[in-house]
């Protein structure tokens, strides 16, 4: 994991030169080193590939290796740098090339194979045309000729990179490339001169509010926690992330570790703790492995530990695995599974804010929220403010996938219009289908149709539409897709998750989930499950999602209904069909499928009566076959079998 | 009890119920499971009862009590992969194994096991097969890519 500095530099120089220097501007001579770490100006080639979790599962490892053995092999003089995502992760393995002078160009879908065509044509300043994705703007290089800007994309042009600036620039193994893109400065600035109280203020003015899921305003929580009297505080990073369908915490710390660091430490000391915490998932192996790797660098430049800088702050950071449990992401719940408890919540208050971990002050706070920090000291709590709209601030990171075009992380300013994302970031629906709906935020989240989707996307507006954000997912739907069945996802989930601690979220969600087992389900006897039967379901579905959200104890089951409610709000007509029409019209409810045997089609080969689960195929060798209507489940199997394409769904 | 688990036992702090998952989780990183005689050694050290050591044990995804088999089957269950027929893909893994999640095949060639999203949501439906990914599963590949499993194993 040693991945250092292409240009040999010293630690002392970068302190006392760069992290030390309180003015703005850097001295001329520094700054052009900074540009060469940034590698802003190349002397060999460089040569970068994406290797986060998106990256390694499209095959970047792969291409890695292809890179060194071509390299080798030509016997040129490269540097090959590792980084993160770049967020566009529908065209993953991205490869990006920067030539002496010339600005630098990416890739799209450079598995091993196609990767010496791309570099043979590279090399040779020829562009392959089939494989290029864009250059990067940067006014000091000469440009490519007839290669589009990336920032002009429909995928990049309408986000606004601050959290994910560094995605795919810099390599996330080096603390030095960091610090040459003015990492860290605001971290030793504002412990060497600014107070406690001071951080927090600005935090507060800037507006940030939490990005895990509450949007509880970041400054006023530092407040209280710095604010309660005690021996010893607490900081806990939040890294749990276990929604389905998000995984933009484990991206940027795959990405860009040492900017989380730098939101940990500045939080740590605007609260005034010496120990912070970072509680991530034990999968997460990259990104374990990346953030340890930038703990031990930020303790060699002595960013963390004992008298930073000569403050008198001191500093500890721990990481420690989440055994895996989705509760756990829920604050409470997750500080009982620090103290080596079972991760369940707990009432609150008292708010863990005024005690937490063994009953100290704790503020816990969301990978993204803590992102955040070091560019709000950067350029200030006003810039912040700025961006977003009136209720909400900043920009927000998304996981955008499902049934889109464009896939992958994106960061847009909160207040974007839901339907701009879709249509411009994500370009819209694949292969001419009908965009059904989008699902925001996962299982506490809900769903938006074509009717509201200029929903802004921020906290209240979207809270307005019954919809909360959640952690940033946004799953999109077509015509393919049943509603009715990813809500039927959705409850399994949670009813899988529940910690078991409350009744109506234990309880509840598992009748929940056996109503949509029901309307889901073809009624195989007359006392089973019939019309009327699965009609009183639904009728209780409204009533139960009450009582839940009412009495549960934590977010889990309070919000856990609320796709369920979501669902009923836009979507009666599907519910409607699944109950009295016994039909699935997307196909995805396979069990209501009722198979029939086309008479002038079955040779009576006798194939598919073994077959059937359910004895449901009757009939005599060489003559049609017929299927016994209520002894059918819909399993399809016989569809599978016969050879003569005579079974056909009704 | 062997070397290697006092070696991992004592770089916690006696008694100390803190140290409880890290402590499990080493032990699992370095034998692959919870032996019986692993959760009793681990009570005696934090003075904690087994019983106490099973319950949170079992209340965590993490950690299991009977070894993986050779081949250890992820299975994301992350939404997209649910919308795009991760539910078909894992009928048919079910059905070709006879297990189901979290399970073991009896002659302890295949442990099946969901997961959490794996991040690739645009690669889904996505399977991991002693970390090698294999993406966009269609149901009817996965006979072939356990089939493949067993062969490579017999080369
Ligand atoms: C069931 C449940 C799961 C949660 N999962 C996460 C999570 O994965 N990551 C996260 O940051 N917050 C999660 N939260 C929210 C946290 O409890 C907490 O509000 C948040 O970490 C506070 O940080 P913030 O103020 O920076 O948003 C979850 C909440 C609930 C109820
Ligand atoms: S609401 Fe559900 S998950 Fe939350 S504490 Fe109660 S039972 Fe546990
Ligand atoms: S498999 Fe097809 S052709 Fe053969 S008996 Fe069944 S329906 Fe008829």
């Amino acid at each position: 994991m040693e991945n250092r500095t292409h240009i040999p530099i010293k630690k002392e120089y970068l302190v006392d030169n760069v992290l030390m220097n309180e003015s703005v501007d850097l001295p001329a001579d520094v700054e052009k080193m900074m540009r060469l770490l940034r590698r802003a100006k190349v002397r060999h080639p460089a040569v970068f590939v994406g290797t986060a979790s998106s990256g390694v599962i499209s095959g970047a490892g792969d291409t890695l290796d292809e890179i060194r053995k071509y390299l080798d092999e030509r016997n040129i003089r490269a540097d090959v740098v590792e980084t993160g995502s770049a967020g566009y992760s529908s065209m993953e393995p991205v490869v990006e090339v920067q030539m002496p002078g010339k600005t630098r160009v990416a890739f799209r879908n450079v598995t091993a194979g196609k990767l010496s065509s791309v570099l043979d044509g590279i090399f040779n300043s020829i562009i392959p045309e089939e494989h290029v994705l864009g250059q990067h703007r940067d006014r000091a290089l000469e440009i490519w000729k007839d290669v589009p800007f990336i920032d002009e994309l429909p995928f990049f042009s309408l986000q606004k990179r601050n959290l994910l600036r560094n995605w795919g620039r810099i390599s996330p193994l080096s603390i030095e490339e960091y610090i040459a893109t003015g990492g860290y400065r605001s971290y030793v600035k504002t412990v060497r001169s600014y107070t406690h109280e001071e951080v927090c203020d600005i935090v507060e003015k800037s507006g940030l509010q939490g990005r895990g899921g509450g949007g509880f305003l970041t400054g006023k929580k530092w407040k209280v926690a710095h604010s309660v009297f005690a021996d010893q505080r607490y900081l806990l990073c939040n890294a749990d992330e276990s929604d389905p369908g998000g995984y933009a915490n484990r991206a940027m710390i795959e990405s860009d570790p040492h900017r989380l660091l730098e939101g940990v430490l500045i939080a740590a000391y605007a609260i005034g703790t010496s120990r912070a915490l970072i509680y991530i998932r034990n999968d997460y192996r990259i990104a374990i492995e990346r953030l340890e790797h930038a703990i031990s660098q930020a303790r060699e430049f002595g960013l963390i530990g004992h008298n930073v800088y000569g403050s008198g702050f001191n500093i500890e950071i721990t990481v420690r695995k989440g055994p895996g449990a989705f509760v756990c992401g829920e604050e409470t719940a997750m500080i009982s599974s620090l103290e080596g408890k079972r991760g369940m919540p707990r009432p609150k208050p008292p708010y863990p804010a005024v005690s937490g971990l063994f009953g100290k002050p704790t503020v816990v706070n969301n990978v993204e929220t803590l992102s955040n920090i070091p560019a709000i000291f950067e350029n200030g709590p006003d810039w912040f403010m700025s961006i977003g709209n009136e209720s909400a601030r900043g920009t927000k990171i998304l996981v955008l996938s499902g049934i889109i075009v464009n896939q992958g992380i994106i960061e847009v300013p909160l207040g974007t219009p839901v339907k701009d994302i879709i249509y411009g970031t994500g370009e819209g629906i694949p292969d001419n289908k009908t965009f059904k709906a989008v699902q925001i935020g996962g299982p506490s989240g809900g769903f938006l149709t074509s009717e509201n989707i200029d929903t802004p996307y921020d906290f209240s507006s979207l809270a307005s539409e019954g919809v909360y954000m959640g952690s940033g997912g946004m799953v999109v739907l077509d015509e393919s897709c049943c509603i009715i069945d990813t809500v039927k996802y959705f409850m399994d989930f949670i009813q899988k998750e529940s910690c078991g601690k409350c009744i109506p979220c234990r309880e509840g969600t598992s009748r929940m989930l056996e109503v949509y087992e029901n309307i889901t389900r073809r009624p195989v006897d007359a006392n089973g499950h019939t019309t009327l039967e699965r009609f009183k379901g639904v009728m209780q579905l409204e009533s139960l999602a009450g009582v839940i959200s009412d009495t549960s104890l934590c977010g889990l089951g309070q919000k856990a209904p609320n796709t369920v409610t979501s669902s009923l709000r836009h979507f009666r007509s599907d519910y409607e069909e699944h109950i009295f029409d016994r039909e699935c019209s997307a196909g995805v409810c396979k069990e209501l499928r009722l198979f029939q045997i086309d008479v002038n089609k079955c040779t009576g080969c006798t194939v598919c009566a073994p077959k059937c689960p359910e004895s449901a195929i009757i009939g005599t060798r060489h003559h049609p076959f017929f299927i016994v209507e209520e002894k059918c489940t819909g399993c399809g199997i016989c569809y599978d079998v016969c050879k003569f394409s005579a079974i056909y769904v009704k | 009890m062997d070397e290697k688990n006092n070696e991992i036992l004592e770089k916690y702090p006696k008694g100390s119920r803190e140290s409880l998952i890290p402590m499990l989780q080493d032990i699992q990183e370095a034998y692959g499971y919870l032996s019986e005689q692993a959760v009793v050694e681990v009570g005696r050290y934090l003075d904690l009862p087994s019983g106490k050591i099973y319950g949170l044990a079992t209340f965590y995804n993490q950690f299991r009590f009977k070894p993986l088999g050779q081949y250890h089957i992820c299975f994301c269950h992350g939404t997209s992969c649910h919308v795009t027929g991760a539910e078909e893909v894992r009928k048919k893994l079910e059905k070709k194994l006879r297990i189901s999640p979290g399970e073991t095949t009896r002659d302890g060639k295949f442990s099946l096991e969901l997961t959490a999203c794996m991040g690739a949501c645009h690669l889904s439906p996505v399977i991991r097969i002693n970390g090698n990914y294999h993406t966009r599963v269609k149901p009817d590949e996965v006979g072939d890519i356990i089939d493949s499993c067993i062969e490579e194993r017999e080369d």
